[in-house]
């Protein structure tokens, strides 16, 4: 188990990372979910022991490591850009790590054999590593992590630099050929999306501080705060702030129903966020408020099509399936449902998120 | 299918045509036409086909040049290549010491190559030069101008004092450009500071070291000014290379003819020790797989 305890870094007067306090299980598979200069990688480098932490403790199985030298932790990690050794083949940056450990040459071929079978680079071995695609380096990279048997693995941002394609499937493959080793698996993105497709844990970061840590699913359900729903939304949450007002919530187009559960709220601002794809273009069944604005741009992307408005300095995106054909400047309706509310308080704390097989 | 032809077009490549024709076509089409004629001067020109570069090649004072030029390169390349990587590899990569660095580094790359013989003609002189004086007084019998092997030594630490910056400061364009996360990943997987040298930064300077080692291979060779003003081909003809005999057949003596054929010689010579050099070294380390740590 890692354990980081209220690890801080601070580079200058400026904090990387900021009193951060979490636990990884063996065998877990964590993600690190946050934009870009959220931490994500300071972070990494903490758990790695590539940066000392500037305050706070970092316990391995209960015993402190802050002071053990990288290459003495077991841990292997995986960047964004595909990093091997240059002259090497395939076959000798998988076995590179075991050479360093002195393991014995009829153990590290039958290693690199199989991990080369569970990355698909058995035709490639013996390869120079630099004449292969983008996506076998980064696998060579994968299966030279893989076959090191690390404790921990870190894993940041891999499939960035990759093709959509192959991103699917190492996205699918990854988790469960790593779960198999038992180690501690970190991998950090910045794509909600693929937080999702990976399951296990998630922590969000913004600016340093982890701002939830629990199952990825229960994060983006019922994320703790304005912040968090904000990191685990893509494109981003909408917000609208909103006055309570007896049994209702009003705002500058008009006036919503609150919902039952919450009638016993106090009246006050709130801020509400609705997530782009609850967001509707044609009049729903059930209860809906209705706001008219101009569009100001519109995206189609594959299948489906952005439409983004704004009225009164508040920008909304709504998410629509389907190429529709919408013109910049016309005034459009969109329908919001109260039941697809995330509301906040005045200190951006969540109160309520939709139900879940809603969402 | 209708072509539109367009003769215009032509008028785009002349400019190069001619360019290229002034520079090189022309120049180089005279020196093989003095290299296949003899002439007893008032510009009458009698063939002699390729006389005179069987006299070249089996001239003994041609071999005598051409060996102490590859003598000289192979020396120049053995220091300046590894010192160069040396102080390419202690540089700092950042803070204000890199400016300063590079400015200093590239200070000896500005100076001319007369200067800078000069300046060591006068620094190893034993009554008024430093070097000299200094050698002298401390009872060692340094004199460039009659002693072989301190001429010899005089010219190579002049060209490593002026162009080994240049070595340097591509090697540390090839380092600078590594990207941060191979040392990370060489220190996760405990490599050594020698197998971060031999298998990371090496392979990652392969593409400047190639370029290192042409110029200053090509330019080793074709080494003139230094010996020049340094000790004009001496003590007896132990400092004359190829460069310093050919200015001496063609100007001192007037041998069109040969002096052409040689330097024809010469080029070809250039022309394919660079290739070569090219060719093994864009190969190495690629196909053939190291099996070892």
């Amino acid at each position: 188990m890692l354990e980081l305890r209220n690890v801080s870094k601070k580079v200058g007067n400026t904090f990387h990372i900021n009193d951060v306090s979490l636990k990884l299980e063996k065998g877990s598979l964590n993600v690190l979910l946050g934009p870009t200069l959220s931490g994500k990688t300071s972070l990494m480098r903490l758990m790695a022991g590539l940066d000392k932490p500037t305050s706070g403790d970092i316990l391995m199985d209960g015993a402190s490591v802050v002071k053990t030298p990288v290459q003495k932790r077991n841990i292997a990690m995986v960047y964004q850009q595909f990093i091997n050794y240059p002259g090497f083949t395939v076959y000798e940056n998988i076995a590179s790590p075991l050479r360093v450990a002195g393991v014995d040459k009829v153990s590290i071929d039958k290693k690199v054999r199989e991990a080369a079978e569970l990355m698909k680079l058995s035709p490639y071995l013996d390869r120079g590593v630099l004449y292969l695609s983008g996506g076998q380096q980064q696998r060579t990279a994968l299966a030279r992590a893989l076959v090191k048997g690390a404790e921990l693995v870190l894993l940041d941002e891999p499939l960035a630099n990759l093709d959509y394609k192959l991103r699917e499937e190492l996205r699918i493959e990854l988790p469960r050929i790593f779960a198999e080793t038992g180690a501690i698996f970190v991998y950090a993105t910045t794509e909600p999306q693929e937080a999702l497709l990976l399951g296990g844990d998630t922590a969000t970061l913004h600016e340093g501080r982890i701002t939830q840590f629990g199952q990825t699913i229960d994060v983006h359900n019922n994320p703790s705060d304005l912040v968090t729903a904000q990191t685990f939304s893509d494109p981003p949450m909408n917000v609208i702030p909103m006055q309570k007002q007896g049994a209702q919530f009003a705002f500058s187009q008009g006036k919503v129903d609150c919902p039952e559960d919450l009638s016993g709220l106090s009246d006050g601002s709130y801020s509400i966020g609705i997530r782009p794809h609850h967001l509707m273009l044609s009049e729903p069944k059930q209860s809906s408020v209705k706001v008219v604005a101009p569009v100001s741009t519109s995206e189609i992307a594959g299948s489906e099509t952005f439409v983004h408005v704004a009225f009164d300095d508040i920008k909304l995106v709504i998410l629509t399936h389907g190429v529709h054909r919408v013109d910049i400047g016309e005034q459009i309706q969109v329908y919001m449902d109260p039941a697809k509310f995330f509301i906040f308080d005045g200190e951006n704390k969540l109160i309520s998120a939709p139900k879940t097989g809603a969402a | 299918m209708d072509k539109t032809y367009n003769n215009k077009a032509w008028l785009l490549v002349i400019p190069v045509f001619l360019l290229v024709a002034l520079s090189a076509i022309i120049p180089i089409m005279t020196v093989v036409n003095y290299s296949v004629q003899d002439t007893f001067g008032g510009n009458k020109f009698f063939w002699v086909g390729t006389e005179w570069f069987t006299d070249v090649l089996r001239s003994e004072r041609f071999h005598d040049a051409l060996g102490r030029n590859l003598l000289f390169s192979f020396i120049i390349l053995c220091i300046e290549i590894p010192l160069g990587i040396l102080i390419a590899l202690s540089m700092p990569k950042k803070g204000i010491w890199v400016p300063i660095c590079l400015v200093l580094m590239a200070l000896p790359l500005l100076i001319p190559w007369n200067v800078v013989g000069t300046i060591w003609q006068i620094f190893g002189r034993a009554d008024i030069g430093l070097l000299g004086h200094t050698m002298a007084a401390l009872g060692i019998d340094y004199n460039y101008s009659s002693n072989v092997f301190d001429a010899w030594a005089t010219i190579i630490i002049m060209d490593v004092w002026h162009w080994t910056s240049l070595v340097v400061l591509l090697c540390y364009a090839g380092l600078v450009s590594i990207p941060e996360a191979y040392y990370q990943a060489a220190r996760i997987d405990g490599a050594s500071k020698w197998s971060v040298f031999r298998y990371i930064q090496l392979p990652k300077m392969q593409g400047v070291l190639i370029i290192a080692f042409l110029l200053r291979f090509m330019d080793s060779f074709m080494i003139y000014t230094e010996p020049f003003v340094l000790t004009g081909g001496g003590p007896g003809n132990s400092t004359t290379f190829l460069s310093i005999d050919l200015v001496k057949q063609a100007i001192g003596q007037f041998d069109l003819g040969p002096a052409a054929a040689m330097s024809l010689v010469y080029q070809l010579i250039v022309l394919l020790v660079c290739y070569v050099f090219f060719t093994v070294m864009s190969n190495v380390g690629t196909d053939k797989p190291e099996v070892e740590e």
